[in-house]
């Protein structure tokens, strides 16, 4: 806007050279920002109406174009395999998202403790975030492994009744899912705990503790509400990574054993893809957009709203 | 302005000259691109041989591999390219894709070379019925895998005590001798196509051809819901009780080289398992043995790799037909299947270049051929399409993974994939 208001005011030189390079310098940005808005209105927005449109087709190998209304999700309401993709994705995603802010807010607040070589122990808690899903599939698939890994590591030990083939067993493969992604993304959220702990005013903490309090009180009464926002960014970040685990299922189990730990991702994949699917497919992404926007919508509504107002 | 100017007569040199080395490019022609995912080391050279004969005929070749994912990446590659109008001249396409590749137009005939060559005579007609679209020849056949194949490590079969089993009653007794003699019976690896190789061979020998090709191949209700398809699929869940707990997941050479190492006695996989043990340096019928899958001696399951040809115009359609008569000529079919571990399509080939297993599957091919034993495997892609199948796979390995669910339920479930595919 400076920009504009001081290009608007001509000072020397010809006025009509002026206000042509003055034009310019008010298009100018508007100009630069045209492409990309552009092109994230047409792939992002373009695309998913596309896929919309595709949902309610008979597509099969192609797109075609010939309507049948909400056939496709009417199948899939049917399809068996998409209910447990569903069930599996509230169960991965509750979890993964609970388990992480706990773990991640307990990591912090210890770290917080003025302890030594708390530069070195962030790092190490980081780590793995900068890992790849598909290089923390491939190393928990290993360690999960009742042949490979724990399991026959305490069995070697001597405990020859020790199980935990959790990744073989089709009623828990699901959770083996969550134990990779916290392992994963716990580290991070502990980092963001990290940042806002340490952003609360030490008055706050010093009048409290004149007040008498006791030190739990203080955390639950005044740190961790003050921590809100920061839960609020968290919980955005790790739900989305929940929602669009890919890499993780297929890497890791792979859906298995059988299609039970399959997740909406790898469904829709699946079906588009490598099944010829592409009607069938659409219309679980667009479920799938749906579920998104049903969590995130209300939640972005009260937190952005309470904020303004508080 | 001057500075955003010469950039931009910078880019439009540039795109000119591309436009003309494309146009150029365009113009040179009788050349044919073939798209296809042979890529690991022996396939890629046996791909070059055919090159190599193009050349020698004064054709051009042009490359388009896509590696990974079993042909996945590179069937989405070709959806891209045709849907934008610029279809590859040949693409390795198999089993009934041909026929939708079919029916959206898409596909050239070959009947000219077809009948020049006598490809008619040349094939056994239910591979020659997987090749036509509309009674006009649209793709020709690479090779033959045989589906239904017995591997064994025979030390582990000698320690046991037991013989190659011929039916399945032998195949749970052999495995129980196997078990009791300190080895897993039988190497699986727990992956949807996996479960369904395995189903298939054992559905095969509980209920015979007829029944495979009524229920696999024509999809019939009722052969699908029947007594022998819950008998079938009985037998196919026993058949767990002689795998190990850790499969899930597993992938297939993973189980080949416990065969290989001797930690397990059997598998039951496709003939590229072949690949595994020559790469570990093993002679067919000595150090690794092979039989067609307990009870199904009279059949052959067939996974038939083949490239179908785009609608090109001119030159390079002249290249296209020479590509389909050099194919199936011996010289390519030979040097092919020889790196590959499968056999010729064409069966008046001199197989003494072969291995024991290639050979008795050669004698095989051609007996099946004759009495009716030659159906497609429904597991890999060659009897139903590709909704069908993945509606299929959902409920094989599903019943097969699930401690409670009856075979009637599957059965039951396996109908519906069958008419919701419909």
């Amino acid at each position: 806007m400076s920009l504009t208001r001081s290009a608007a005011r001509p000072t020397a030189g010809s006025a009509a050279r002026r206000s042509h390079s003055g034009l310019l310098q008010a298009w100018l940005p508007k100009l630069v920002l045209a492409p990309s808005a552009a092109i994230s209105l047409f792939f992002v927005y373009g695309f998913m109406l596309w896929t919309f449109i595709l949902s309610l087709t008979n597509s099969r190998m192609l797109p075609s174009y010939e309507f049948v209304g909400f056939a496709q999700y009417a199948r899939l309401m049917a399809n068996d395999r998409w209910w447990v993709a569903s069930t599996n994705l509230v169960v991965f995603g509750g979890l993964f998202v609970a388990i992480c802010l706990a773990l991640g807010l307990v990591l912090a607040i210890l770290l917080d403790q003025r302890i030594r070589q708390e530069g070195a122990l962030r790092t190490i808690y980081l780590y793995p975030m900068a890992l790849s899903f598909i290089v923390t599939g491939v190393v928990w698939k290993w360690l999960l492994n009742p042949g490979l890994g724990i399991q026959a590591m305490v069995r070697s030990w001597g405990f020859e009744n020790f199980r935990f083939d959790w990744l073989v067993d089709p009623d828990m493969a699901v959770y083996t899912l969550v134990i990779a992604a916290v392992w994963q993304a716990s580290g991070f959220v502990m980092a963001l705990f990290l940042a806002g702990l340490r952003g609360i005013d030490d008055s706050i903490l010093k009048a409290a503790q004149l007040d008498g309090a006791s030190l739990p009180r203080i955390y639950w009464r005044v740190v961790i509400p003050c921590l809100r926002p920061v839960v609020f960014s968290a919980v955005m970040i790790l739900s989305h990574i929940a929602i669009k685990s890919f890499d993780l299922v297929v890497a890791l189990t792979g859906g298995g054993p059988g299609y039970a730990s399959d997740l909406p991702a790898t469904f829709m994949y699946a079906h588009a893809f490598t099944r010829a699917q592409i009607g069938l497919g659409s219309a679980s992404a667009m479920l799938m957009l749906g579920g998104v926007l049903a969590i995130l919508i209300p939640y972005l509504y009260s937190e952005l709203r309470s904020r303004r107002h508080g | 302005m001057t500075l955003l100017e010469n950039p931009l007569r910078k880019t439009a040199l540039a795109l000119a000259t591309a436009a003309a080395a494309s146009m150029t490019f365009s113009v040179q022609a009788a050349e044919v691109e073939v798209l296809h995912w042979w890529t690991s080391g022996g396939e890629a050279r046996a791909a070059n041989v055919l090159k190599e004969l193009m050349e020698a005929e004064g054709y051009g070749w042009e490359d388009f591999a896509v590696a990974g994912g079993g042909g996945e990446t590179a069937m989405t590659v070709l959806k891209s390219r045709a849907m934008s109008g610029n279809p590859p001249s040949a693409a390795q396409i198999k089993g009934p894709e041909i026929q939708e590749w079919g029916e959206l137009g898409l596909l050239g005939e070959l009947d000219e070379v077809a009948g020049a060559e006598g490809w008619d005579e040349l094939l056994p007609p239910t591979v020659a019925d997987v090749m036509r679209h509309n009674g006009s020849y649209v793709a020709v056949p690479v090779n033959v895998h045989r589906v239904n194949w017995l591997w064994a490590n025979p030390q582990v079969l000698e320690a046991a005590g037991v013989e190659m089993p011929t039916t399945l009653d032998e195949l749970f007794a052999a495995g129980e001798a196997i078990r009791e003699a300190g080895f897993i019976p039988l190497a699986h690896g727990g992956q949807a196509w996996q479960d369904a190789t395995v189903f298939e061979s054992v559905l095969l020998a509980s209920g015979g051809t007829e029944f495979y090709q009524q229920a696999m191949v024509e999809l019939d209700p009722e052969a699908l819901g029947s007594e022998r398809m819950i008998e079938a699929l009985e037998t196919f869940k026993r058949l767990r009780e002689l795998m190990d707990a850790d499969m899930s997941g597993r992938d297939w050479n993973i189980a080949t080289s416990m065969v290989i190492e001797g930690s397990a006695g059997m598998q039951l996989m496709g003939d590229w398992a072949k690949g595994e043990f020559t790469a570990a340096g093993l002679t067919a019928g000595e150090e690794y043995l092979c039989a067609a899958a307990p009870g199904t001696q009279d059949a052959f399951t067939f996974n038939i790799d083949s490239l179908a040809m785009f609608r090109v115009e001119g030159e390079e359609r002249e290249a296209q037909q020479a590509l389909a008569r050099l194919v199936l000529e011996p010289t390519f079919q030979e040097a092919f299947n020889l790196a590959k571990g499968s056999i010729p399509a064409r069966p008046d080939l001199d197989m003494n270049g072969f291995d024991a297993c290639a050979q008795q599957s050669m004698d095989d091919f051609q007996r099946t051929a004759e009495e009716g034993g030659l159906v497609p495997s429904m597991a890999h892609g060659m009897a139903v399409r590709a909704d069908v199948q993945g509606a299929i796979f959902d409920v094989v390995t599903n019943y097969f993974n699930s401690r409670d669910m009856a075979a009637e339920e599957a059965a039951r479930r396996m109908v519906n994939a069958a008419q919701a595919a419909l």
